[in-house]
C-alpha cells in the first residue's frame, strides 16, 4: 500500500445519512475477478438515469468536482452488506480520504484493509468543509492528525495502530510479516506424520 | 481450569497477541475455489508477493461448473473466474483439480475425500460452508478476499477467539431421521442466530454412533445457525475415514497419537451448552425464506408474527396453516456440500429404485465429487435415478446457487437437499423448501413432500 500521510485535493460533499453500500456499489456489478474497474459504477443509481446517461444534476459528474481525493459525507457511512467492494470502488474512483460522522464497523475494518483514510468529525465541522467552492483545496494531515482548511484545523482521532499502518504504507499482510521469525518457528516445530 | 477441544487446538495455532485482541493463528489448510480467489491473487502480484505455502493449499472448481457440459462454460463472467483460478494456480504453483480433473468436485466434500482435512487442524476457505471440516475435530471457518490473500502471502490469520457452544445431542435417532433433520430442527428451535459468537461443538450419544458423512452434514449447517464453526471430536470413525486416503498422513499411529490430544475435558469447559433430545425428532422442511423457518413434516406452517413472516409467505405463496405436504413440489435438487455424498445418493437411490418421479416434477442429482459420480456409478445408482426420469450430472455446486445454468425456475417449489432457501438463492424467484435427502426423494416421487416416517427408508 502507498503511504498515506498529508493529502491535499479538492473535495466532494455528500452530506447524506446512512449511505449504505448498496449505493457505493450495488450487487450486479460485484461479480468480477478484479480489485480494480469499480470506480464507474460508484454511486451508480445516483449517478446513472439510465445505462452510461450521466446523470447532470448527481454532484459527482459537475465538471467542476473532477480529480477530487476526498469525500465528505453524512454519518453512518458504508452500512448494510458486508461487501467489500464498496471500498473498492471509492478507492478505484479516486478518493484517498473519506470525512464521514461515523462508519460501520464492517466497512471501517475494509478501509483500513484497503489504505482508504476515513475520518471521523463531528457535524458543524463536514459541514463548514462541505461548504468549501469546488476549486478549494482541504490539507488532510495524518502524521498531526488534522484536517485543515480556510484558516481553521479540526483534529480527528485515529487508532494508534491504524495510523501507524497507514502513514508507513503497511497493509496487513505487512504487518504479519513483521512476526516472521515466530511463523518460521512455527513451522519448524509442526509434526510430521510422513 | 478443563478446556475445550477448540481451546486446545486454538492454543496450539496462536503465534503472537493474546486472548481478547485479534490473535495471530497459523492456518494448516487454505481451499480455494474460483470465486472469492480472483481478487486475493491480483493483490499477491501487484505486491510481488509469492504463496508462502503451495503445500497447504488446494484449489478447485465448483460454483460455476455447468453440471451439464462441464467443457462449455457459456457465461462469460463464469467462464473469467475459472479460467482465472486455472491460470493463477499455475503461475502460483497451487494444486489444482480444474475442470474435468477426476479430484474435481465441491470444495468441501473433496477436502475430506482426499484426507487433506484432518482432526486438529486449522482449515479457511473463502467461502462460509468451510464449517463442514469442523467435522474432523477441526477448527474450519470461511473468510472474506483480503483474508485469501493474506492467508495465501503469510499461511496465518488474524482471528478474535470466539466463544465456545456445546450442543448436547442424544437419543437414538427414529426412523426416517437423518442427520440433516438434527440440524435443521436445531435452527427451527434455536433460530438462525444463535450460534453468533461462538464456535459449536457437537457431542453426545447420537454423535457418536454417526458416520463421518453424517457429521459433516451436521457441521456444514452450522453456520445457518449463526455459528461461523461447528465441529465434532475426532474418534476412532474419524480415524477409519482418513486412513488411507491420497492425502492422509504415511504414519497413521503417530498422527492418531497427536490427535489424541485435542478432546474436550468436558462440558463445563464450554462458556454455553444446549441439549438437543432426537428421540421423537420429525423430519424437517423449511417453509419460508430462512433456514430457521421450518417445521416437523406434520406440523402446521406458523401464524404471521412479523413483517419477515408476512414476506417471506408473500415470496413463498404460501400460508400458515398449510403443511408441507400441500406444498406443490415441481423441482427437486439432490447435491450440494450439505448432502451431495455418496451416503446421501444411496439413500435417495433406495427410495427411488423402482418408481418415477411424478411427471410434473424436474430432479437434477448432481454427485458433490468426480470421485462421487464414479462410485455411484460403479454401483449402479446413477442408473436408478436416470430410471426414475432423474437428470445424473457432473460435479459441482449446481443449483445450490443460482450462479451457473442449473437454476430452479421463478415461481417454482424446489425440494431441496442443500442449505439455504434465500430469496433468490436457486434462481431469480425461486421457492426452495429445505429437508433431507430421503424427504426429497419422496417429495419427487409424489409431487409433495410426505411423512417419510410411515415409508421405507433406508438408513
Ligand atoms: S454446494 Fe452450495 S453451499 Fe456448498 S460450497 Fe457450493 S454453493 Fe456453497
Amino acid at each position: 500500500m502507498k503511504p498515506i500521510t498529508t493529502i491535499t485535493s479538492t473535495s466532494v460533499p455528500l452530506m447524506k445519512e446512512n449511505i449504505d453500500t448498496d449505493q457505493l456499489i450495488p450487487k450486479q456489478f460485484l461479480k468480477n475477478i478484479l480489485k480494480v474497474g469499480y470506480g464507474k459504477n460508484l454511486f451508480y443509481d445516483w449517478r446513472y438515469t439510465a445505462p452510461n446517461q450521466p446523470n447532470p444534476d448527481f454532484i459527482l459528474n459537475k465538471p467542476e468536482r473532477q480529480g477530487a481525493n476526498i469525500l465528505v459525507t453524512g454519518d453512518n457511512f458504508g452500512c448494510g452488506s458486508s461487501r467489500e467492494h464498496a471500498v473498492w470502488a471509492l478507492k478505484d474512483y479516486g478518493f484517498q480520504v473519506v470525512i464521514a460522522g461515523g462508519y460501520s464497523d464492517i466497512f471501517y475494518m475494509n478501509s483500513t484493509k484497503n489504505g482508504l483514510l476515513a475520518i471521523i468529525l463531528p457535524e458543524d465541522q463536514r459541514e463548514f468543509l462541505a461548504a468549501a467552492p469546488s476549486d478549494a483545496e482541504i490539507t488532510v494531515d495524518l502524521p498531526n492528525q488534522e484536517v485543515r482548511y480556510a484558516g481553521k484545523a479540526f483534529h480527528f482521532d485515529i487508532d494508534p495502530l491504524w495510523k501507524h499502518k497507514f502513514v508507513n504504507g503497511l497493509d496487513d499482510i505487512a504487518i504479519t510479516m513483521q512476526y516472521e521469525d515466530q511463523i518460521n518457528a512455527y513451522e519448524a516445530a509442526i509434526p510430521n506424520f510422513d | 481450569m478443563s478446556q475445550t477441544m477448540f481451546d486446545k487446538i486454538w492454543d496450539r495455532h496462536v503465534i503472537t497477541g493474546k486472548v481478547g485482541d485479534p490473535q495471530l493463528i497459523y492456518v494448516d489448510l487454505h481451499l480455494l475455489h474460483e470465486v472469492t480467489s480472483p481478487q486475493a491473487f491480483e493483490g499477491l502480484r501487484e505486491n510481488n508477493r509469492k504463496v508462502r505455502r503451495t503445500d497447504k493449499s488446494f484449489a478447485t472448481m465448483d460454483h460455476n461448473v455447468p453440471t451439464k457440459d462441464i467443457y462449455n462454460v457459456k457465461d462469460a463472467i463464469s467462464k473469467k473466474q475459472i479460467d482465472t483460478l486455472g491460470k493463477n494456480a499455475k503461475e502460483f504453483g497451487i494444486r489444482l483439480a480444474g475442470m474435468g480433473h477426476e479430484d474435481q468436485g465441491i470444495i468441501h466434500v473433496i477436502g475430506p475425500q482426499l484426507g487433506l482435512t484432518q482432526p486438529g487442524m486449522v482449515v479457511v476457505c473463502g467461502d462460509s460452508h468451510t464449517a463442514t471440516h469442523g467435522a474432523f475435530g477441526a477448527i474450519a471457518f470461511g473468510i472474506g478476499t483480503s483474508e485469501v490473500e493474506h492467508v495465501l502471502a503469510t499461511q496465518t490469520i488474524w482471528q478474535t477467539k470466539p466463544k465456545t457452544m456445546g450442543i448436547h445431542v442424544h437419543g437414538k435417532m427414529p426412523h426416517g431421521i437423518f442427520a440433516k433433520d438434527i440440524i435443521m430442527g436445531i435452527i427451527a428451535r434455536e433460530g438462525v442466530a444463535f450460534g453468533t459468537g461462538y464456535a459449536a461443538e457437537f457431542y453426545g450419544d447420537t454423535i457418536k454412533a454417526m458416520s463421518m458423512e453424517e457429521r459433516m452434514t451436521l457441521c456444514n449447517m452450522a453456520i445457518e445457525g449463526g455459528a461461523k464453526m461447528g465441529s465434532v471430536q475426532p474418534d476412532q470413525t474419524t480415524f477409519d475415514y482418513v486412513a488411507g486416503r491420497k492425502y492422509a498422513p504415511k504414519h497413521m499411529d503417530k498422527a492418531i497419537d497427536y490427535w489424541k490430544q485435542f478432546y474436550t475435558d468436558d462440558d463445563s469447559a464450554f462458556d454455553k451448552v444446549i441439549d438437543f433430545d432426537v428421540s421423537d425428532l420429525a423430519p424437517f422442511v423449511t417453509w419460508g425464506t430462512n433456514p430457521g423457518m421450518a417445521v416437523p413434516v406434520d406440523q402446521p406452517f406458523p401464524e404471521i408474527k412479523n413483517d419477515d413472516d408476512q414476506k417471506a409467505y408473500d415470496y413463498v405463496g404460501l400460508k400458515p396453516g398449510e403443511k408441507a405436504p400441500d406444498i406443490p413440489i415441481e423441482f427437486a435438487f439432490f447435491g450440494s456440500c450439505t448432502n451431495g455424498r455418496l451416503s446421501d445418493l444411496k439413500i435417495a437411490a433406495d427410495v427411488l429404485k423402482g418408481h418415477h418421479i411424478a411427471p410434473q416434477v424436474t430432479a437434477l442429482v448432481v454427485p458433490g465429487s468426480r470421485t462421487i459420480k464414479e462410485k455411484a456409478e460403479e454401483l449402479g445408482i446413477d442408473k436408478i435415478f436416470k430410471d426414475a426420469g432423474c437428470d445424473w450430472r457432473e460435479p459441482g455446486c449446481s443449483a445450490c446457487l443460482g450462479m451457473n445454468p442449473d437454476q430452479v425456475p421463478a415461481g417454482v417449489h424446489c425440494a431441496s437437499t442443500s442449505n439455504r432457501n434465500f430469496q433468490g438463492r436457486q434462481g431469480a424467484g425461486s421457492r426452495t423448501h429445505l429437508a433431507s435427502p430421503a424427504m426429497v426423494a419422496y417429495a419427487a416421487i409424489n409431487g409433495h413432500f410426505v411423512d417419510i416416517r410411515k415409508e421405507g427408508v433406508t438408513e
